[in-house]
C-alpha cells in the first residue's frame, strides 16, 4: 500500500513534467478532428475562414470559457508559463476530482478477502498433501 | 493563434443529437460507476486517479503527423482500460473530458455526450475488447504485452473517430450534401495516423508500468491465461 503511493506520486511528478513543460513542444497545429471540420474552407493568418464550406464554419462559442480557457492563463502574457502553469493546474485539478471521486466509491470493508477465501482452502489442502508421501512412505 | 481545441466544439452537431448522446452518456457512466466499484479498492482508487491526470497531461502534447499541418494527440482509452479496467477506464476519460469542458474551454458542454461516447463509451469498449482478445492468444512476455496496448489503441482510435462521423451524419450542422465519405475518409486517414502515436504512447507506458508494478496493470491481473502457464516475465511477481 505504501509502495502504492509512492508510485502513484512518482507518476503524478511525470504527468506534471508532461502537463507543465513537454506541453510547450506540442504540435500547434489544429488535430484530426479539427482539420478534418477545416476541410472545404480557406483560412487567414488569423485562423478565421475567409471562404468555402466546411463543418467549422457552423462553430460557436463556448458557453464557460474561463480564465484556463484554451489552456493558458488569461492574462499572462508570458506563453511558455501560460501553457505550463495551466497544466500543471489540469493535473492537481484532474486528479483531485478523479482520486477523490474514486477514493468516496471505492468498494470498502474487509479488504483481503479474496485472500482469506483463497488461504483456508489452501492451508486445508497443504495437509494432505504433505501427509500423501509420509503415506506413500509407510507403504 | 490559441487553436487548442481538442474536441467537439459547439454547433458542430446539432442540439437534439447532442442531447440524444448525451443520455447515452449519462447512462453508460452510471453503469460504470456500479461496475467499477467492484473493481475499486484502496489501491485502484489512487492508481485511477493517476490515470485520469496523466491521460489530462498527455492529451495537451499533440503531435505532428503524417500530412504537414495535421496534428494528433492521445485519447486514453486504451491506455485507462489497460491499467485500470474498462469501467473505471471510462469514469477516467470522462472526468478528463469533464475538467477540459467546463474549465479549459476544450469541447462544448452542450457536446460533453458526444465527446464522452466517442472517447470514453465507444473507445473504451473497442480498445477492451482488443485486450481481452489479443492478451490470452499473445504470449505473455513483455513482446506480448506492448503489442496489445499498442494495436488495442490504434484501432480503439480509429473507431472513436468514427462514432463522431456517426454522429455527424444523425446530426451535423453544415450541408456537406448528404455525402460523408469526404469526413468519413480524411478522420480515418488521419486517425489511423493518430493511433499509431497512440499506439506507442499507450505501450511504452504500459511497459513501462508493467516492468515496475506489474500488479498495478488491471489487465494482467484481470486476463489471466487460460492454463496456469510458466507466465515467464510478468506473472510471477505477485
Amino acid at each position: 500500500m505504501k509502495r502504492s503511493l509512492g508510485f502513484v506520486f512518482g507518476g503524478l511528478l511525470v504527468a506534471l513534467l508532461l502537463a507543465g513543460v513537454v506541453s510547450n513542444f506540442a504540435s500547434s497545429h489544429p488535430d484530426g478532428l479539427d482539420s478534418s471540420l477545416r476541410e472545404g474552407c480557406t483560412f487567414d493568418a488569423d485562423d478565421e475562414i475567409t471562404g468555402g464550406s466546411c463543418p467549422a464554419q457552423e462553430e460557436k462559442e463556448h458557453e464557460i470559457g474561463g480564465p484556463l480557457a484554451d489552456y493558458g492563463i488569461s492574462g499572462l502574457d508570458n506563453d511558455i508559463l501560460s501553457t505550463g502553469l495551466s497544466g500543471v493546474l489540469g493535473v492537481l485539478l484532474t486528479f483531485a476530482v478523479a482520486g477523490g471521486t474514486f477514493w468516496l466509491v471505492r468498494r470498502r470493508g474487509p479488504e483481503p478477502a479474496p485472500e482469506h477465501v483463497a488461504g483456508s482452502p489452501g492451508a486445508g489442502r497443504t495437509d494432505p498433501a504433505t501427509t500423501d508421501p509420509t503415506a506413500t512412505n509407510k507403504a | 493563434m490559441e487553436t487548442l481545441a481538442m474536441h467537439i466544439s459547439n454547433g458542430i452537431i446539432n442540439g437534439p443529437v447532442a442531447a440524444v448522446f448525451a443520455a447515452i452518456a449519462l447512462a453508460a457512466m452510471a453503469l460504470c460507476v456500479l461496475r467499477g466499484r467492484q473493481d475499486l479498492d484502496d489501491r485502484l482508487a489512487p492508481m485511477a486517479g493517476l490515470v485520469a491526470a496523466f491521460i489530462f497531461a498527455v492529451q495537451m502534447l499533440n503531435f505532428p503527423i503524417f500530412t504537414a499541418g495535421v496534428s494528433g494527440h492521445l485519447l486514453g482509452g486504451a491506455l485507462a482500460a489497460m491499467l485500470v479496467g474498462p469501467w473505471v477506464g471510462a469514469l477516467c476519460v470522462a472526468v478528463v473530458l469533464v475538467v477540459q469542458a467546463l474549465v479549459f474551454g476544450d469541447g462544448g458542454v452542450a457536446m460533453l455526450g458526444l465527446n464522452i461516447t466517442n472517447m470514453a463509451v465507444i473507445g473504451i469498449a473497442v480498445a477492451y475488447l482488443v485486450i481481452a482478445l489479443l492478451l490470452r492468444v499473445l504470449p505473455r512476455t513483455m513482446a506480448g504485452l506492448s503489442i496489445t496496448a499498442f494495436v488495442s489503441a490504434l484501432v480503439s482510435v480509429v473507431v472513436a473517430a468514427m462514432g463522431f462521423v456517426l454522429q455527424y451524419q444523425l446530426g451535423g450542422t453544415t450541408d456537406l450534401g448528404g455525402n460523408l465519405s469526404g469526413l468519413a475518409g480524411t478522420m480515418a486517414v488521419s486517425h489511423l495516423f493518430i493511433g499509431v502515436g497512440e499506439g506507442l504512447i499507450t505501450a511504452t507506458t504500459v511497459v513501462t508500468v508493467a516492468k515496475v508494478r506489474p500488479d498495478l496493470v488491471y489487465a494482467l491481473r484481470a486476463l489471466k491465461p487460460a492454463t496456469p502457464a510458466p507466465a515467464p516475465a510478468l506473472g510471477g511477481v505477485r
